[in-house]
C-alpha cells in the first residue's frame, strides 16, 4: 500500500511598506548594518511601538484577494524569547485574534512526471497575521563573536497559513507560486526570494491511506522554490523510510541544506520555546471598518483568477495556458495589451471565417498570442536573463506582427525573422516587414501564374507525378517557393499546386 | 523661596525678582546639602542644569515664558533625558546614557522647566519603599530611619525635604501616591493615557502612568498643563483637547458627594491613620460635602490581580534588558544562554528577579488561563465596580496607605507584607482611574498620613479642585519636616 503526502505551508510574506511596521525606521534592502535601527528597532529603553497603517492595508487587501474574512478587531500579541536579533526579547505578532480569517486559493498544478495532465485544486488558507520580522545573526569575522544588524527588524510581515490540504512536494510549490504571483500581483510584497521578501515554511507528514495524520516536521526557510520541491521530496522519503524501517517520526524543526539535498534537525519537539503569547499592552486592538475594507476594494486590481476564468470561458484558452498568462501581472497586462492591437474589427479580418459557424474570432487571436507569448517571447527572455518588464519588444509590436500573421502578410517562419529583428533592432512591423520582403504572395492569380509556369517548365515531372510518383510534390513547392522568391503564401500555394497537378 | 508655590516662583521669575541660574544654584546647593543623608536623587548634573537655566533666563528676558519656565523640577529616573544617565534604579542601566527624551520630558523642556536631576526610585519601580534601588534606598525627611515610600520615594523625599520645587513620579499600583502619603506631599495619578508613556522605561505596560508629584494642588495643576496630552508615539496615549487643570481650583464644593467604600474602611488600617481620614472627611462636610456609603466588592481581589497582571507584563518588558545591545553584561560568561542567565541575575535585584519569574510562571503554557486570563476578567469586575459607584458620588475617599511610613528594613524579609502597602491603590490603576493622595493630619511617631481622592475617568480638574479647596482650609500641605 503506498503512502499519502499531507503538506501545510507557513509563509512570510514581507509587505512592501516603505517604513517598519511600528516604527518610521526604512525597510530598504541592502544598507550598512544598523543605519537603519533607530530607538524603537534597538528596542531602547522606554519605546514604544505605533503601528504602520499601510501594513494594515497591503494585509487587508490580501484578505479580500483571497475571498478571506477581515477580522472587524484582531489583536497584537507578545511573542516571548530570547535572541540576540530580536531586540525586545518579544515579537510583536497576532496570536488568537489575527487580521485575516478563513480563505481560499486556487491553484494550477502541473505534475511533475511527464505524463500526468496538469490539474486545478482549491488550497484553503487558515489564516494571515501581521507581526515584525527580527533582526539578522552575521556569523562572520567579528574577532569571534556574532556580529548583530538590526535593520530588518520591525519589516512587516503577513505570515499566510495553509490548511493541510497539499499531497505533493508539486502541489506545494504550486500553491506557494500562486501566493508568488498573488501577493505581487496585488501590490502588497515585492517578492524577492533572495533577499528573502519571501520565505515559505513547511510542515510535512506521511500516512497510509485512511490513517489519522502523522507527526509533522517543519522545514524552515526555503527561499527558492526549487529547494522548496527538493526539500520535500527529501523529507518524505526520509519520513517514509524511517517508519519502514520500524522508527517513528519525531516533531521537529529542521532545516534544508541545498548544497548536501538533504534536511537536519533544528530542534525536537522537546526543545520547542513556550513563548507565553498575552496581548501586546502598548497596542490597541487593531480595529477595521467595513468602509476601510470597502476603499480597499476599490483600490485592487482584476485578480489572477478573474482573469484566469475569463481566458478560459471568453477566449477558450485552457486552465493552464490561462495560469501561465497570469502568472504575473506584468505577464497578463502584457498578453492583454498585445490580444487588444490584434483583435480584428470586421473589415481588416481575413478570410477565414469557415464553416459558416461563426468560430470565435478573439479565440485564435488569444491562442496565436498565447503560444507566441508563451513560446517564442518567454524563450527569447530566459536567454537574455530578462523579465517581463525589460522586455525589448513591446506588446504594440508583438501584436502588430501577430495580425500580420492572421490576415495572410507574413508566414510564421517570416514572423520569426521579424520577431528577430524587432529584439535586435527594435522597429516597426510593416517596415521590417517591407524592407526585408518577408510579404507573402496570397494573390489567387499570382500563384497559380507561377504554378503554370513551373508546371509547363517541367512538363516530364508532372507526367512523373501524374503517373504515381507523389514524393515528386516536393519538388513542385519548392520550385514555386524558389520563382516566388519565398514569398508565396504556403497553404496557398498547396492548395492550387495540388488542384493544378491532378489535372 | 524654598517654601514658595510654582505660581509664586514663576511670577518672581518673570518679575526677574530672582533669576532662574540663581533660584537653579539655590536648590542645587540645597541638594548638595541634604542629599548624601536623604538619598533622593540618583543623578545630579549641575552644569546641565545651569545650561538649562541660562537658556531659561534668556527666554524669560525675550517675555516668551511659560508658567513653569526657570523652575527648577526633578524627574524620576524612570524618563529618558537625552544625555543624562537614565538608570530605572537598575544596576542593568548603570551606565545607560539615553540618547532620546520622553514625552514628558521634553514636554517640560519645551515649558522651559530646569531638569533639576533624576531622583531615585525601586529598581524598575518594583517595590513601595524605595528599598529595592540599586543606589540604595532613600530616606524619609520627617524620620530618616523610615521609608519614603515607593516607587517614587526619591521624588517624595525631594519634594517633602524641599529638594525641588515639584518633580515628576509613575504609579502602576500606588508609586505616586503611596509615597506621597507617607512624605506628607501630594500626589496625582492621571487617568491611563493622559500622559505619554513614551519614553518612560515600563513595568507593566496597561498600569504605569506619569503624574506630578508636589506640595500643593495647585503645584499639580500647573505641573499637569505641562505633562499631559495627546503623543502620536504612544498608541495607549488618548486624543483629547488640551485642558486647564487650573480652571475649577476655586469652585465651592457645595454639594459634592463623597463616596467612601466600606472596604476601604475595614480592618487592616491603622488607628492613627483611620482618625486624620476621619478628621478630613469630616472637613469636606464643612466645606459643604455629602458623604455616600459605597462599595466596590470585587476591590478586595485587587492585590492578587495586580500580582498576576503587572508581573506578567513586567516579565516581558524587562526581556530587551538582555546585555546584548545597552546596559550591563556580565565581565565573564561562556555561551549566549550563559550571557543571558548572568548579565541578568547580576544586573537585576531579587524583587525584579521575583516578580520576572511571577510573571513567566503566570503567561506559560497550562497557567495562562487559570492565572492570566482569570486576572483579566476580574480586572474588568473591578473596574465596573467604580462605573456603578460613580452613579451614586462624584469623588471617592479613603486612606491612601494602610500606615504611615515603616523603618528601613521593616518588611524587607516579607513581599507579601509590602504588596499589601499598595491595598487601597491598586485598584485605581486595574480601573485605569485618575487617583490622588493629599496630606490630612500625622499619625503615630509624628509621620504624614495621606488622603486618597480617586476620580472619575477624566475627572482630574475636579478632583484638583476637591484637593485645592481642603488646602484652602487646612495646612497640612504646608507643614515640612523638623530638621531639614
Amino acid at each position: 500500500m503506498s503512502w499519502e503526502i499531507v503538506i501545510g505551508l507557513e509563509v512570510h510574506a514581507q509587505l512592501s511598506t516603505n517604513s517598519k511596521i511600528f516604527c518610521g525606521a526604512s525597510t530598504a534592502y541592502g544598507a550598512e548594518p544598523n543605519t537603519q535601527a533607530d530607538a524603537v528597532s534597538l528596542a531602547l529603553p522606554g519605546v514604544l511601538p505605533v503601528l504602520n497603517k499601510g501594513a494594515v492595508e497591503r494585509a487587508i487587501k490580501f484578505g479580500l484577494a483571497t475571498g478571506s474574512h477581515i477580522a472587524p478587531r484582531s489583536v497584537f500579541a507578545r511573542k516571548n524569547y530570547f535572541y540576540p536579533d530580536l531586540p525586545k526579547g518579544y515579537q510583536i505578532s497576532q496570536f488568537e485574534l489575527p487580521v485575516v480569517g478563513k480563505g481560499l486559493l486556487h491553484i494550477e498544478v502541473e505534475p511533475l512526471s511527464g505524463d500526468a495532465q496538469p490539474y486545478g485544486k482549491t488550497i484553503r488558507i487558515t489564516r494571515a497575521h501581521l507581526e515584525e520580522d527580527a533582526g539578522k545573526s552575521l556569523h562572520g569575522d567579528f574577532h569571534g563573536m556574532t556580529g548583530i544588524d538590526l535593520n530588518r527588524a520591525g519589516t512587516p510581515l503577513l505570515e499566510i497559513v495553509s490548511e493541510p490540504d497539499m499531497c505533493s512536494a508539486a502541489e506545494a510549490v504550486a500553491y506557494a507560486k500562486a501566493l508568488h504571483t498573488l501577493v505581487r500581483w496585488i501590490g502588497i510584497c515585492d517578492g524577492n526570494m533572495q533577499e528573502g521578501s519571501f520565505r515559505c515554511d513547511v510542515n510535512v507528514s506521511v500516512r497510509k491511506p485512511g490513517q489519522p495524520l502523522g507527526t509533522r516536521r517543519e522545514i524552515k526557510n526555503l527561499n527558492s522554490f526549487k529547494f522548496m520541491q527538493q526539500a520535500i521530496d527529501y523529507e518524505v522519503q526520509w519520513q517514509i523510510d524511517t517508519i519502514e524501517n520500524g522508527g517513528k517520526v519525531q516533531q521537529a524543526t529542521i532545516l534544508f541544506d541545498p548544497d548536501s539535498g538533504e534536511t537536519r534537525m533544528m530542534r525536537s519537539k522537546e526543545d520547542a520555546h513556550d513563548y507565553r503569547y498575552f496581548p501586546d499592552p502598548d497596542l490597541l486592538p487593531l480595529e477595521i471598518s467595513p468602509e476601510w475594507i470597502e476603499q480597499m476594494r476599490a483600490t485592487l486590481p482584476e485578480l489572477p483568477q478573474s482573469k484566469q476564468a475569463r481566458y478560459v470561458n471568453e477566449l477558450g484558452l485552457s486552465a493552464y495556458d490561462a495560469s501561465l498568462l497570469t502568472a504575473s501581472r506584468e505577464m497578463a497586462d502584457y498578453f492583454e495589451a498585445a490580444l487588444n492591437v490584434i483583435t480584428p474589427s470586421p473589415q481588416s479580418s481575413p478570410a477565414n471565417g469557415r464553416g459558416g459557424e461563426l468560430e470565435n474570432q478573439s479565440s485564435i487571436s488569444a491562442k496565436i498570442c498565447a503560444n507566441w507569448i508563451m513560446g517564442e517571447l518567454n524563450a527569447q527572455l530566459n536567454r537574455d536573463g530578462l523579465d517581463m518588464t525589460q522586455c525589448p519588444i513591446s506588446a504594440q509590436q508583438l501584436g502588430s506582427m501577430l495580425a500580420r500573421i492572421l490576415d495572410g502578410t507574413i508566414s510564421n517562419s517570416g514572423a520569426k525573422e521579424v520577431f528577430r529583428t524587432m529584439w535586435a533592432e527594435g522597429g516597426e512591423v510593416d517596415a521590417i516587414i517591407e524592407s526585408k520582403g518577408l510579404k507573402q504572395v496570397s494573390d489567387a492569380g499570382a500563384i497559380e501564374k507561377i504554378v503554370d509556369e513551373i508546371m509547363a517548365a517541367n512538363a516530364d515531372k508532372v507526367t512523373e507525378y501524374r503517373s504515381g510518383k507523389d514524393k515528386l510534390f516536393g519538388f513542385f513547392v519548392g520550385q514555386a517557393m524558389k520563382a516566388s522568391k519565398g514569398q508565396a503564401n504556403p497553404a496557398q500555394l498547396n492548395e492550387v499546386l495540388k488542384k493544378k497537378l491532378a489535372g | 523661596m524654598f517654601e514658595s508655590s510654582l505660581k509664586q516662583l514663576g511670577d518672581a521669575l518673570r518679575a526677574k525678582q530672582i533669576s532662574s541660574v540663581e533660584l537653579t544654584q539655590s536648590y542645587l546647593d540645597r541638594m548638595a546639602q541634604l542629599n548624601p543623608e536623604l538619598n533622593a536623587f540618583i543623578t545630579i548634573n549641575p552644569e546641565m542644569s545651569l545650561a538649562q537655566a541660562e537658556a531659561a533666563d534668556a527666554r524669560l528676558a525675550a517675555g516668551t515664558a511659560e508658567a513653569l519656565t526657570g523652575i527648577p523640577i526633578a524627574q524620576k529616573d524612570i524618563f529618558c533625558a537625552k544625555d543624562w544617565l537614565t538608570t530605572c534604579g537598575s544596576k542593568m542601566l548603570h551606565n545607560f546614557v539615553s540618547p532620546y527624551d520622553a514625552h514628558v520630558i521634553s514636554q517640560f523642556n519645551n515649558a522651559g522647566a530646569i531638569n533639576l536631576g533624576k531622583t531615585n526610585m525601586d529598581e524598575f519601580a518594583m517595590g513601595s519603599s524605595n528599598e529595592t534601588s540599586y543606589y540604595g534606598a532613600v530616606k524619609n525627611p520627617w524620620d530618616t530611619a523610615r521609608v519614603p515610600g515607593g516607587s517614587s520615594g526619591g521624588t517624595a523625599a525631594a519634594v517633602a525635604a524641599r529638594l525641588c520645587a515639584a518633580a515628576t513620579g509613575t504609579d502602576t499600583g500606588g508609586s505616586i501616591r503611596q509615597p506621597a502619603a507617607l512624605c506628607g506631599i501630594s500626589g496625582l495619578k492621571p487617568t491611563y493615557g493622559v500622559c505619554s508613556r513614551y519614553g518612560m522605561i515600563a513595568f507593566a505596560s496597561s498600569l504605569d502612568q506619569a503624574g506630578p508629584m508636589g506640595r500643593s494642588a495647585e503645584d499639580l495643576a500647573l505641573m499637569m498643563n505641562v505633562m499631559a496630552g495627546f503623543d502620536e508615539r504612544d498608541s495607549t496615549s488618548l486624543q483629547r483637547d488640551k485642558e486647564d487643570y487650573t480652571r475649577d481650583l476655586n469652585k465651592p464644593l457645595t454639594g459634592l458627594r463623597i463616596g467612601l467604600p466600606k472596604e476601604f474602611f475595614a480592618a487592616g488600617m491603622g488607628a492613627d491613620v483611620a482618625k486624620a481620614i476621619e478628621a478630613a472627611i469630616a472637613e469636606y462636610k464643612k466645606l459643604g460635602a455629602t458623604i455616600v456609603d459605597i462599595s466596590l466588592p470585587n476591590s478586595k481581589l485587587s492585590v492578587p490581580v495586580y500580582y498576576v497582571l503587572a508581573p506578567a507584563e513586567a516579565s516581558s518588558n524587562l526581556s530587551r534588558f538582555d546585555g546584548v545591545r545597552y546596559g550591563y553584561r556580565a565581565p565573564e560568561y561562556g555561551d549566549l544562554a550563559d550571557m543571558y542567565e548572568k548579565s541578568r541575575a547580576q544586573g537585576f535585584g531579587a524583587e525584579v528577579q521575583r516578580r520576572i519569574m511571577i510573571g513567566t510562571y503566570v503567561l506559560s503554557h497550562g497557567y495562562y488561563d487559570a492565572y492570566y486570563i482569570k486576572a483579566q476578567r476580574i480586572r474588568r469586575q473591578i473596574a465596573q465596580d467604580f462605573v456603578a459607584a460613580y452613579k451614586q458620588c462624584d469623588v471617592i475617599m479613603g486612606p491612601t496607605s494602610p500606615s504611615t511610613a515603616f523603618k528601613l528594613g521593616e518588611k524587607g524579609d516579607d513581599p507579601v507584607q509590602m504588596y499589601l502597602s499598595d491595598i487601597y491603590t491598586i485598584a485605581v490603576n486595574l480601573a485605569g482611574l485618575p487617583g490622588m493622595s493629599i496630606p490630612c493630619g500625622f499619625g503615630n511617631n509624628n509621620m504624614p498620613v495621606g488622603l486618597q481622592i480617586i476620580g472619575n475617568y477624566f475627572d482630574e480638574a475636579r478632583m484638583l479642585n476637591v484637593a485645592h479647596q481642603y488646602q484652602l482650609a487646612t495646612d497640612w500641605h504646608s507643614r515640612a519636616p523638623q530638621g531639614i
